[in-house]
């Protein structure tokens, strides 16, 4: 169980002739994820390790029956990728590459409405269905399977508090990595949605950062809608104002979007935020105590 | 990445939007020079560097003879301007736009942004312009309207037509102010800007609606496709380590602490930095050394933190996914063969081949201090760093 994808889902691995896809794709097999198609345009009719190689999205889907496209193509060719996954209407396209231009994202983002595909990404690591299924960049030895959802912004801080997780002996269903992008796929409420329908999951860390307000309109969500226990943390507390932090998303402007605003509106919905990073997890099981979940949640 | 006044506005006039007539210069004498070349009786002499708020600051002056423009260019050239966006210690004038002074009717807002809410490119106007647009924003929200557009048509006639009247530009001049909303949609589009920000859009009075000012940000993920407008980067505009580390697309950014930090993913580096502030120590800067990085891009990630004099120790926070722990033990050890390392360095890996990563450091001879997870590299670091 879990959310999104799950030991049966099929996945199609886009620019998989790439070095880094290439490392990826076996390091997805070694985790068991069911990878049944590559595709590299030009080296259809070839095998990477042992996955086959078709010319185009649509020859993978018709021939092996993937629903799913994680996409290493380079940020320049990136946005096609997308598109191309959403015209081949596979249900989910996930996209780790970075650094595509925000033009590019507005445009595919119009594209896919009323299409079937949901993107999630890009610049994330891509969604961990813990003992089942992994797609994307994550190291797949920290995760464990249990009870807790995790959705992030950024990649690193959610190898953290699944890390914090697993060492505390809390397991996940499904991480998921919405990416730092500002304009992008998926947001919080689309996975916190998916989560509170999840009967595998009965907890929820949500972990953003400096920039936007996304993090304000989960927490209304979650305050009017979401029937479980939602901890979060905010990274950039101490980021100076106006400064770019890497992340397109990451920068303060005018007060807007800072750490303290988000924190505020989270504890005002019922979130718990962890004051630091290094005790996302610790939150976490303080939380499932109270509500009696904690060893239900305990995977030892 | 930012641009001049000028610049930008060269941009604008490439787009058919009407801006006033001007020339750059970098002297007194080319500043008199460039004054009698423009065919006008009131000049306006604009201090030219990445930051708003610069009338206010001082860096903009009229002048009614050729002799005026050469005093405020003597003047204003080598003076440190402090704004509300340079930051405290303020930025060196050493550009000057010397530019024919408009009869100035009134004063609006116009600009173009991505936004994030919508997922689509915003026009956003006021009739409050001249003035700092986040304090209308905050006192008089209804005083700025927003038109969202489509990618798929474009700014449309109708809705620039819209902005105009909710603008309350007069009517015989609406279609000049459209006219010129287009192209500035045109020209932003064309030159993947991610902020096109004109305050103040002013009505003449000779009936022209003109651009005085043009602040543009691009989106630094599409300059791979526009040679032209890296062309246009100042590296004055720049701290030093921020220009080595964009050689190497590594995210770097400066701060005044002691601490030097190298980390991967933003929201990591971002955490990281957090947490060092928590235990009491200040980060020297932020680095996201990214995903894709290889040996020799850590190297210089690394070289750049130890070319900082201030910094009295590192702590390296790694959690590799796509970055490999491995890829940065080597390129810790190649900088610190090369410059020395003389701080003390606390190590904390964890993720993707992070047993290869930590039998390269244990095998370095280096001294590290390793930590077991980002808390305790901090308090470490903290505490060597004292």
């Amino acid at each position: 169980m879990g959310i999104y994808v799950d030991k049966d889902t099929k996945v199609l691995v886009q620019g998989i002739t790439g070095s880094t896809a290439l490392f990826h794709t076996k390091q997805m097999l070694e985790y068991g994820t069911k990878i049944v198609a590559g595709v590299t345009p030009g080296k259809g009719g070839t095998e990477v390790e042992g996955v086959p190689v078709f010319n185009t999205v649509e020859d993978a889907v018709k021939e092996t029956g993937a629903t799913v496209s994680v996409i290493y193509v380079p940020a320049p060719f990136a946005a096609d990728a997308i598109l191309e996954a959403v015209d081949a209407e596979l249900d989910l396209a996930i996209c780790i590459t970075e650094h595509i231009p925000v033009l590019d994202m507005v445009k595919v983002v119009r594209y896919m409405e009323g299409k079937k595909t949901r993107l999630i990404g890009p610049n994330c690591p891509g969604v961990i269905t813990a003992d089942e299924c992994k797609i994307g960049i994550m190291p797949g030895y920290i995760h464990k399977k249990g009870h807790v959802g995790v959705v992030s912004r950024s990649g690193t801080l959610t190898y953290e508090a699944v890390h914090q997780l697993t060492e505390a002996g809390v397991g996940q269903t499904t991480a998921v990595g919405i990416g730092g992008d500002p304009v992008n796929g998926t947001n919080f409420i689309d996975v916190l949605k998916e989560f509170n329908e999840d009967p595998e999951t009965l907890a929820v860390v949500m972990i953003g950062e400096i920039g936007g307000t996304a993090e304000e309109e989960a927490a209304e969500w979650v305050k009017a809608n979401m029937t479980k226990p939602v901890t979060g943390f905010i990274g950039g507390q101490t980021a100076p104002p106006g400064k770019r932090m890497g992340h397109a998303g990451a920068i303060i402007s005018g007060g807007k979007g800072t750490a303290a605003e988000k924190i505020k509106a989270m504890e005002a919905a019922g979130i718990k935020v962890a004051e630091t990073p290094s005790v996302i997890g610790e939150t976490m099981i303080s939380v499932l105590k109270e509500k009696g979940l904690y060893e239900k949640c305990k995977t030892h | 990445m930012n641009i001049h006044e000028y610049q930008g506005k060269q941009i604008l006039r490439d787009y058919g939007v009407a801006v006033p007539n001007g020339i750059v210069a970098f002297s007194p004498e080319e500043a008199v020079k460039a004054a009698k070349e423009l065919d006008t009786n009131v000049y306006v002499v604009k201090a030219q560097i990445h930051a708003g708020g610069r009338g206010k600051a001082g860096g903009v002056k009229i002048a009614k003879t050729v002799d005026e423009v050469r005093e405020y260019a003597k003047e204003l050239l080598g003076k440190v301007l402090v704004t509300h966006q340079t930051g405290p210690e303020g930025k060196e004038v050493k550009r000057l736009y010397i530019e024919e002074g408009s009869d100035i009717l009134k004063e609006y807002y116009i600009s173009l942004v991505v936004d994030r809410a919508t997922d689509r490119v915003v026009l956003m106007g006021s009739e409050e312009g001249g003035m700092d647009i986040e304090e209308v924003a905050e006192e008089t929200p209804e005083k700025i309207f927003k038109e969202v557009i489509d990618p798929v048509v474009g700014l449309t006639g109708f809705q620039a037509r819209r902005m105009a009247f909710n603008m309350n530009i007069p009517s015989k001049l609406v279609n000049k102010a459209a006219k010129l909303f287009l192209g500035i949609y045109e020209a932003f589009i064309a030159k993947d800007a991610s902020i096109l920000e004109i305050n103040p859009l002013v009505v003449t009075g000779d009936d022209q609606v003109v651009a005085l000012d043009a602040k543009f940000n691009f989106d630094s993920n599409a300059l791979y496709r526009h040679a032209d407008i890296v062309e246009l980067r100042d590296f004055d505009e720049e701290d030093p380590k921020e220009i080595e580390a964009s050689k190497y697309d590594l995210s770097y950014v400066s701060l005044d602490g002691n601490i030097g930090c190298m980390v991967n993913g933003a929201g990591l580096a971002m955490s990281t930095m957090d947490t060092i502030n928590f235990y009491g120590g200040k980060p020297a800067n932020f680095l996201d050394v990214g995903g894709g990085a290889t040996a020799e891009k850590v190297t210089e990630a690394f070289k750049i933190i130890l070319s900082d004099e201030n910094v009295k120790g590192i702590f390296v926070n790694i959690f590799g996914g796509i970055m490999k722990c491995d890829i940065i033990a080597e390129g810790v050890i190649q900088a610190t063969k090369q410059l020395g390392l003389e701080v003390p360095l606390v190590v904390r890996l964890e993720g993707t081949n992070v047993d290869a990563g930590k039998k390269l450091l244990n095998e370095s001879g280096l001294n590290i201090t390793a930590a077991d997870s980002m808390a305790d590299g901090a308090q470490k670091i903290v505490e060597l760093v004292g």
